[in-house]
């Protein structure tokens, strides 16, 4: 049984269509990427997940739960951490926790509630009232309402838009652990360093539809464009390599091959003009450089 | 069962960690109208035979009271949590339609009852009403609480803005309330007046409510509690059904 199933999910507000039918799934214990660019529909999908929106046509399953026709049993089976900041003002850390974890029907909690506020370093906050706290810690505290009920499945919608370094080290190292626990993790990010650092599976949607949905490992080997950087001696790079540069730094030229078997080539013209190599660095695209080229691939 | 009791909690925090705006500030003005109505108009007027002015005055304040907050927790906590965006750890979580609504709905009752409690103890320093059938007083005061406290959810879920809920408060819950016989009783109206009164299921609450009181009323009790128990079945499935459609907050 998967941990979630998109099934040709749609969604529209009026005339506007904000998914497309979407289908894909999330395997149990995948740590899950799901990226976009603003306005993609990332949202919208966690929203009809956690039954904060209803789709349009299509379904929509968490550990093989309907989210509609069997809303509470899905909603038992996972735990969302929604993208807006958003906490009420009544209450302290302490109380939040235990009123969620009672609205998930748990009477006694503070053993669990204990473990979260100090994996999250928000021990020291648990008798603050929610207004008195930072942004930052606010944050943790959502994060801390999405796991009260330990949900087999976790979704954090950009946890770290905004957040500092800190809070964005003691989460991950929280998640990962839970992740290697057994939980399937879902993540929506803007830092695609922090995707491609802590994600097997990679899924890209892109104006309500679905461009891309790769295991991480494969989705990287794939992709054959290298970066060169080249320090040469006169700094003047041959006439033949102008089409493959992108740009010039730290009095180098850094170029873009589509292919690894293009390099000797480059190597034979910049020795044909007589240039010396003071330096050289060849590397593999990031999750960025693939980004950014299957959003355009898919215009 | 344990979601809705936290639910419940929940809600009856909210109130009373704020009770100077929600509990004392209601009572408050009751005793001022009080106040105000019975210096006017004690000497003058007298609603039933051998009944004081004041007294008759006391029930029908307290029960506008208990309406007019029972309305308010329920919309205005709604409201709050809309525009807030902090309705999302409620909806999340596996709780059912029912214990949303009921939890909503007892916890406003809740505090319909502690202003209209608060209301009775500062004006029966002035005047003290007899208390004919305490039964009738008791189950006016839940029905009459219910039914605001719905028409509050209903309220709220449909509101989108402060604005609109103010403009349900002050065009319909206001004229409903002070139109219903709370300061007199409707057969010191002319003949047309009393059949439009008759069109407002708020005056059988305050009518019922009151003859729990002086064993008197504008109709028998048992009419009112036809309206007022059907009133309230009626609203009551408008709003379970707007819940469970999930209109305005589960788009
Ligand atoms: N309640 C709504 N009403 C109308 N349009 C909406 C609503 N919610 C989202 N949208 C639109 O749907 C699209 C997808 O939004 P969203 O899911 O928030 O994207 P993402 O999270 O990927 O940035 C956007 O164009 C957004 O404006
Ligand atoms: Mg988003």
């Amino acid at each position: 049984m998967s941990a979630i199933v998109f099934d040709r999910v749609v969604k529209r507000y009026g005339e506007f269509e904000a998914l497309s039918g979407v289908s894909f799934a999330v395997e149990q214990g995948d740590f899950f990427a799901l990226l976009g660019p603003n306005g993609a529909g990332k949202t919208t999908l966690i929203s009809i997940l956690g039954g904060l929106a209803q789709a349009s046509s299509g379904s929509v399953t968490v550990m093989g739960h309907d989210v509609s026709a069997d809303y509470r049993p899905a909603r038992h089976a996972v735990g969302i951490v929604p993208q807006e900041l958003v906490f009420d003002p009544f209450f302290t850390v302490r109380e939040t926790l235990q009123f969620q974890s009672g609205y998930f029907g748990i009477k006694r909690n503070d053993d669990w509630i204990d473990e979260i506020l100090a994996n999250l370093g928000l021990t020291a906050k648990a008798h603050s009232n929610m207004r008195q706290l930072s942004g930052g810690m606010k944050r943790r505290v959502m994060v801390a309402q999405a796991l009260v009920h330990r949900p087999p499945v976790i979704v954090l919608d950009e946890p770290t838009a905004g957040v500092d370094v800190e809070l964005r080290q003691t989460l991950w190292a929280f998640i990962q652990k839970l992740n290697e626990a057994g939980h399937t993790i879902v993540l929506t990010t803007h830092y695609l360093e922090e995707a491609e650092a802590l994600c097997n599976r990679i899924a890209m949607l892109k104006q309500g539809r679905l461009i891309a949905l790769e295991d991480k490992a494969t989705l990287m080997k794939r992709n054959k464009a290298r970066s060169v950087f080249l320090r040469l001696k006169p700094a003047r790079l041959p006439e033949t390599l102008q089409h493959l540069l992108v740009a010039e730094r730290d009095d180098g030229f850094e170029l873009k091959l589509a292919d690894p078997d293009a390099l000797p080539g480059i190597l034979l013209a910049v020795q044909a003009c007589g240039l010396s190599i003071r330096d050289i660095d060849v590397s593999k695209p990031d999750l960025e450089d693939i980004f950014v080229e299957t959003m355009r691939g898919a215009a | 069962m344990t979601g809705f009791y936290t639910l419940f909690i929940k809600e009856l925090l909210r109130f009373w960690k704020v009770a100077f705006q929600t509990v004392a500030a209601p009572v408050l003005t009751g005793l001022l109208y009080l106040l105000i109505f019975a210096h006017v108009l004690d000497a003058h007027v007298e609603p039933y035979p051998g009944v004081r002015y004041t007294a008759f005055l006391i029930p029908g304040l307290a029960m506008m009271s208990m309406l007019q907050n029972a309305f308010s927790n329920t919309s205005s906590s709604l409201i709050q949590s809309k525009i807030t965006g902090n309705l999302v750890f409620i909806l999340l979580p596996p709780l059912s339609y029912f214990e949303f609504f009921a939890a909503y709905v007892l916890a406003a009752v809740v505090r319909g009852l502690i202003v209209g409690v608060g209301v009775l103890s500062v004006t029966l320093w002035f005047a003290v009403p007899p208390i004919a059938h305490p039964l009738w007083i008791l189950v006016f005061a839940l029905l009459g609480c219910g039914v605001m406290a719905v028409l509050g959810l209903v309220a709220g879920i449909w509101a989108e803005k402060f604005d609109q809920l103010a403009a349900f408060q002050n065009f319909l819950i206001m004229p409903l309330t002070f139109l219903s016989g709370v300061f007199y009783s409707i057969h010191s109206l002319p003949a047309f007046w009393q059949s439009v009164s008759r069109f407002n299921p708020v005056f059988y609450m305050i009518d019922g409510f009151r003859y729990g009181f002086f064993g008197q009323g504008d109709v028998n009790p048992w009419f009112s509690l036809l309206v007022v128990s059907g009133f309230f079945l009626l609203l009551a499935g408008w709003a379970y059904g707007l819940i469970k459609s999930g209109y305005k907050i589960r788009h």
